[in-house]
């Protein structure tokens, strides 16, 4: 019964990602290759501009979600939108995850002073809202989408961090990583082959939502106008391009926010279900527990 | 016999207060570091190399970062916070106007929140599994992940063109912008009326998504606690399943709830920066807006301040609840 709820979000968050992905890789070519409601050249503004979803432009284009107040195709703006807002999502919050599993690995290997210093680090990095951190950051040294995305890796690692560094130190005093340390295994064998792999199961859960996370806050600055910058497509700036609109043409902002919300449970539902399969396999592991 | 427990109270005031240091010299490392001063932006565009020194001079910009930092830290631990280099006002007077207004929206909402989510989700975990149970798993889930700002702007199109589109009564047609109508001239009644349609839509934004991450919370940790052993016993005594939600189960689910209003508080600041934004709330979020744009370094790390040290604080209070509602922590 909990299994198969389990595999049922699994599937679909997998199933919603990988549709995401694919659209995003695959539908602004075949865009260019069908010679319609292209989401980059600006044309006959008048004519095709704030058309409805569904609707078609004064050359008989259709348009499944209308089209923007410059006569872009907000369904082609969306998907090359989703190529910039997942990368960033992707990439920021795997790089939030190695730079959190290296530190939370030497945190606990090392312990002592080494341990403190980045505790005490992350403790004041997650004391700061990250928004406000966020905000301060690309304000001051210039949005971009570089900036972005480091900013997302250096503000995201913390949980990921204390995660790895608390399954590291349950780990390492099972007897079979005492007995490898006992019969020599090299350090780094010890902590790469035996410890970390069975040290990230919490990890991955937060590193996948993580995506969400960082998905959210991209949009979030682009939205302020401090992340990536127009022309160039975010789902974010969508949103904000579309605010001048809202009242006239709610689909240009309302479009891209159903992406960004579809992509976010995506994300929630594997993580959620990675986190109820670690909490089964923990129980299963201790018989005391009935049920 | 109460010695452990003060003792223990105070290291962790302690730890909080260290960790507010360490929070504002780093705001304070990376606002400087950045390229740009307040000079720059303060000068008129002719102004020569020694105009501008002056100008730094005269805002105390001058000098080298170490010498910045002990005179900042020196006057902060006089209480002294500076003055705003872009409004020319006291720091604490551009905070005591501000702070009000988003206390209230981000009290209220987290209120709101807990109000709504814990019943939701205590709903949900006596019918773990069921069809109902998974619809509202779908809807918290969605609406969790709503962007505020976007949610927002959902709102604002449903509260004004939809709400005209279908001819909706007068009092569904909310205002979107500002606390107070300008041509309002009303006191008393008309005027909380007035205020309390303002802010509306702001606190529909903040709590929607709160109360559905509060609800997701509730009914996993209310999940777990029904799996213990002594609520299997006390449905085989056949306690009805009233008492022993509310007796066996919730009691259980406090301690983490609790943690987790701690937890939430940096996300309703987030969530506030874009409300106050786009709803024109003259708030935290929007001063942070302003002085960070105009590199205004007294403001902005006079916010960060209060910004963590709402964070922090909440989570010592967090710390300390914990200490009363559940006696095991009280043993370690």
């Amino acid at each position: 019964m909990k299994r198969r709820q389990g595999d049922a979000r699994l599937l679909w968050g997998t199933a919603i990602l990988i549709a995401l992905i694919v659209c995003a890789l695959v539908a602004p070519a075949l865009g260019n290759i069908l010679g319609h409601a292209s989401p980059t050249d600006i044309g006959d503004v008048l004519a095709t501009r704030l058309v409805r979803p569904l609707g078609t432009d004064g050359s008989g284009t259709l348009h499944w979600l209308g089209t923007d107040a410059f006569g872009r195709d907000v369904l082609g703006r969306l998907w090359l939108g989703a190529r910039i807002s997942l990368g960033v999502g992707v990439v920021g919050a795997s790089l939030a995850g190695v730079l959190g599993i290296a530190l939370g690995l030497i945190a606990a290997w090392r312990g002592g002073p080494t341990d403190r210093i980045i505790l005490a680090i992350s403790d004041a990095l997650l004391a700061i809202p990250r928004l406000v951190l966020l905000l301060v950051v690309a304000t001051l040294w210039g949005p971009g989408l570089i900036t972005v995305v480091v900013i997302l890796a250096l503000t995201g690692w913390m949980s990921v961090a204390r995660l790895v560094r608390a399954d590291v130190l349950g780990v390492r005093t099972l007897p079979y990583v005492e007995a490898a340390e006992a019969i020599g295994v090299p350090t780094r064998n010890l902590l790469f082959r035996h410890i970390l792999p069975n040290a990230l199961g919490s990890a991955r859960v937060a590193i996948t939502l993580g995506i969400g996370n960082a998905m959210l806050l991209e949009s979030g600055l682009s939205f302020l106008g401090l992340g990536v910058q127009p022309p160039t497509p975010s789902w974010g700036n969508m949103i904000s391009g579309g605010r001048d609109w809202l009242l006239i043409a709610p689909w240009i902002a309302l479009s891209p926010g159903v992406a960004l919300i579809l992509t976010v449970v995506a994300c929630t539902l594997i993580g959620d279900a990675l986190t109820s399969r670690a909490d089964a396999r923990a129980t299963s592991q201790r018989p005391a527990a009935a049920t | 016999m109460h010695h452990p427990r003060v003792h223990r109270i105070l290291s962790r005031t302690l730890d909080a207060l260290l960790l507010l240091w360490l929070v504002t010299s780093l705001t304070f490392v990376l606002v400087h570091l950045a390229p740009g001063d307040a000079a720059s932006l303060l000068v008129s565009p002719t102004a020569t190399a020694q105009e501008l020194a002056q100008r730094r001079a005269e805002l105390g910009l001058d000098g080298s970062l170490v010498t910045q930092y002990g005179r900042w830290i020196a006057s902060v631990l006089q209480g002294e916070l500076g003055n705003s280099l872009a409004l020319s006002r006291p720091v604490t007077a551009v905070i005591a106007d501000a702070l009000p207004l988003s206390l209230a929206l981000g009290g209220v909402s987290l209120t709101l929140s807990f109000l709504v989510g814990v019943p939701i989700g205590a709903w949900q975990s006596a019918r773990e599994g069921t069809r109902a149970d998974t619809v509202c798993t779908v809807l918290t889930t969605t609406l969790y992940a709503a962007p505020s700002f976007w949610l927002a702007l959902a709102l604002i199109a449903i509260a004004t063109t939809g709400a005209a589109a279908l001819n909706a009564p007068e009092w569904m047609r909310l205002p979107a912008f500002g606390v107070r109508d300008p041509a309002a001239l009303g006191t008393g009644f008309d005027a909380v009326r007035d205020v309390v349609r303002h802010a509306a839509l702001p606190l529909l934004v903040l709590t929607i998504p709160g109360a559905a991450g509060v609800a997701r919370y509730a009914r996993q940790t209310m999940i777990e606690a029904r799996r213990a052993p002594h609520v299997a016993t006390a449905h085989a005594r056949g306690i009805p399943e009233r008492r022993v939600s509310s007796r066996y189960v919730l009691r259980n689910a406090w301690p983490p709830l609790l943690v987790l209003l701690g937890l939430m508080l940096p996300g309703i600041v987030a969530g506030s920066v874009f409300v106050e934004q786009v709803f024109a709330w003259p708030g935290l979020g929007r001063a942070m807006m302003t002085s960070i744009a105009s590199r205004d370094y007294p403001v902005v790390l006079a916010l960060t301040m209060v910004y963590s040290a709402t964070v922090i604080g909440a989570n010592l209070l967090a710390d300390v609840a914990l200490l009363r509602v559940d006696p095991r922590r009280r043993a370690e």
